[in-house]
């Protein structure tokens, strides 16, 4: 009856979760749709609290008293900019969760005395082939997000990180994982009688997994963030359901596959939008800051850039019929957004038409754009996604490019030699102008020069965007 | 086992359904959502902190909880926060 119940609980929770996934698909319910994630994530825990006759209380209500106080300062106290690198710290937290779920599954047959405690129940192959899974992806998850987690805020170097014969380190770990898995099954007829085999093999696979998750995201380049993050995040929903396998529960196979699919989705759409393979960006090596301090210096040979003032560009904008915001992360490093959107409101009330593009991989992490200039009121009907917008550019006077630099870079489109080249673009240089906006002529994350910059009917505003949108929103307001 | 493969395949072909129709300015708060429902191993690491067998299950178990308890409260209210500022403006 007991079990029944709890069940039915994991079953209302489910069907909540895809409830709450289903209201994602229009930012109206989106709020709602979240709420009823929590409201069915609620009922598990309570369920599981409540109906299972396990009950140490002091320890569990410690356990989710201290982990939710973490989690809601955390959530509390980010900075929008600082989303991706705050969802792959949880992001690892869930992987790192699954694993040890796993392992305390190994654990329960042994006790200080000696004498298992699990008696009654049968370690069998596939038991100790799903712990093992669980294990692995659990720990890859938590030390790739952490790694994630460093590059995205600067703690660690956003080049790729290589050194030599990391491949073959990275394979041997990877084979040594396997080893270890199987070590584990071998010895898992003669579990808990005999334990070494067993605790042997699932403590060596965690050794091997959690240097694995490092190996594997430090030579991934700052500019394919997106992709890692969005591929972690299918790692942890796989992770939960391969715990789920283990503990033969359903509310976790379900949800695991859920978050799995999601975030594999992501990654694809993140990769198309790149023109990259999955196997091409974690084969690593791609973006970073390589070309440390590139001043005008390390120019295109024989072309110069035509730098302008706000009085300029202040007169151009006000003038136009139609003007093209494109954002980029140099805009949320600044966090000018909000003079962003001052600068779109002045504008509209002199009657010209903004738009905002916005180009799937702007920021570091899918959406991330989105977020950013939410946060600064801009209302999201005036966001158009590249495919919407890409044509318009064609009719737009103005293009105003605030801190993007490889989506706008006309070499992907022809230079068959560039790193970007077959990578979607916003087509900035098809509008009558192009501004940009921009601290030096310092390139993208991409590390390689912009074209963009050179051409006749581009101008750049130098210097930081905040500072820039400041004087050119005074200078618009002067006009009138 | 079978069973549990049956459900996670079905679950996969429901998670592709229902997300790859949210649009790109919802992808962020997508997942870190999705990810806050990942965090459902709390459930997993409930069982095993309850545990009354070996310390080292119960430790291991606790620590888990902690993990999945930041993961799910903070997933959660981080994107409450996210999707609070996508409300319609006028």
């Amino acid at each position: 009856m007991l079990t029944a119940l709890i069940d039915i609980a994991y079953l209302v929770a489910a069907i909540l979760f895809i409830f709450g996934l289903k209201r994602l698909q229009s930012p109206a319910t989106a709020r709602r749709g979240n709420q009823l994630a929590a409201v069915g994530m609620l009922i598990a825990v309570v369920a599981t609290l409540f109906l299972h006759d396990i009950l140490t209380p002091a320890e569990m209500v410690g356990g989710l008293v201290l982990g939710g106080a973490i989690g809601a300062v955390l959530a509390r106290k980010v900075e929008m900019t600082g989303m991706p690198e705050l969802v792959a710290a949880f992001n690892g937290f869930g992987g790192l969760a699954s694993a040890l779920v796993a392992g305390a599954e190994v654990a329960k047959f042994i006790t200080q005395h000696g004498e298992p405690a699990g008696a009654g129940e049968v370690f069998d192959l596939v038991t100790a082939l799903t712990i093992g899974l669980s294990v692995l992806i659990g720990m890859v998850t938590f030390s790739g997000s952490f790694v994630a987690f460093g590059k995205l805020s600067g703690r660690v170097s956003g080049n790729p990180i290589a050194f030599p014969g990391m491949r073959v380190l990275t394979v041997l770990l990877a084979l040594g994982a396997l080893v270890g898995i199987g070590y584990t099954m071998a010895g898992a007829g003669d579990f808990p009688a005999v334990t070494e085999p067993v605790v042997y093999g699932t403590t060596g696979l965690m050794a091997a997994a959690l240097l694995l998750g490092v190996l594997l995201v430090i030579p991934i380049g700052g500019a394919d963030m997106p992709v890692v993050v969005a591929l972690l995040n299918s790692y942890s929903g796989l992770a939960a359901a391969a715990t789920g396998f283990v503990l033969d529960n359903t509310a976790l196979i379900v949800s695991g596959a859920l978050v799995g699919a999601s975030g594999l989705i992501l990654t694809k759409i993140m990769c198309v939008a790149m023109n990259r393979s999955l196997l091409n960006v974690l084969l690593g090596g791609f973006g970073g800051e390589a070309l440390e301090g590139g001043g005008p210096a390390g120019a295109l040979e024989g072309k110069t850039v035509h730098a302008t003032t706000p009085e300029d560009v202040a007169i151009l904008l006000s003038y136009a019929q139609q003007v093209i915001i494109v954002p980029g992360y140099g805009m949320a490093v600044a966090q000018a957004q909000h003079q962003v959107r001052e600068l779109a409101e002045l504008l509209q009330e002199k009657g010209v038409t903004v738009k905002f593009a916005i180009h799937p991989v702007a920021g570091r992490m899918p959406g991330h754009m989105n977020v950013l200039l939410a946060e600064a009121n801009v209302p999201y009907d005036q966001l158009f996604e590249m495919d919407e917008i890409n044509g318009e550019f064609d009719n737009t006077d103005v293009a105003l490019v605030i801190g993007a630099n490889d989506v706008v870079n006309p070499a992907a489109r022809h230079d068959k030699s560039s790193p970007i080249y077959g990578m979607p673009i916003l087509n900035v240089d098809h509008a009558r102008t192009a501004i940009v906006l921009k601290r030096s002529m310092r390139p993208g994350y991409a590390g390689i020069e912009n074209e963009l910059f050179y051409n006749e009917n581009t101008q750049m505003l130098f210097g930081d965007a905040k500072e820039s949108l400041t004087k050119l929103i005074a200078e618009v307001k002067a006009l009138s | 086992m079978l069973d549990n493969l049956i459900i996670f395949v079905l679950a996969t072909f429901i998670g592709r359904e229902v997300i790859s129709k949210v649009p790109q300015t919802l992808h962020t708060p997508l997942m870190s959502g999705s990810n806050a429902i990942s965090g459902i191993t709390i459930v997993g690491a409930l069982v095993v902190a309850g545990m009354v067998g070996g310390v080292w299950a119960k430790w291991l178990g606790f620590v888990a909880l902690v993990a999945a308890t930041i993961n799910v409260v903070g997933g959660f209210l981080v994107t409450d926060r996210m999707l609070q500022m996508f409300k319609r403006k006028e």
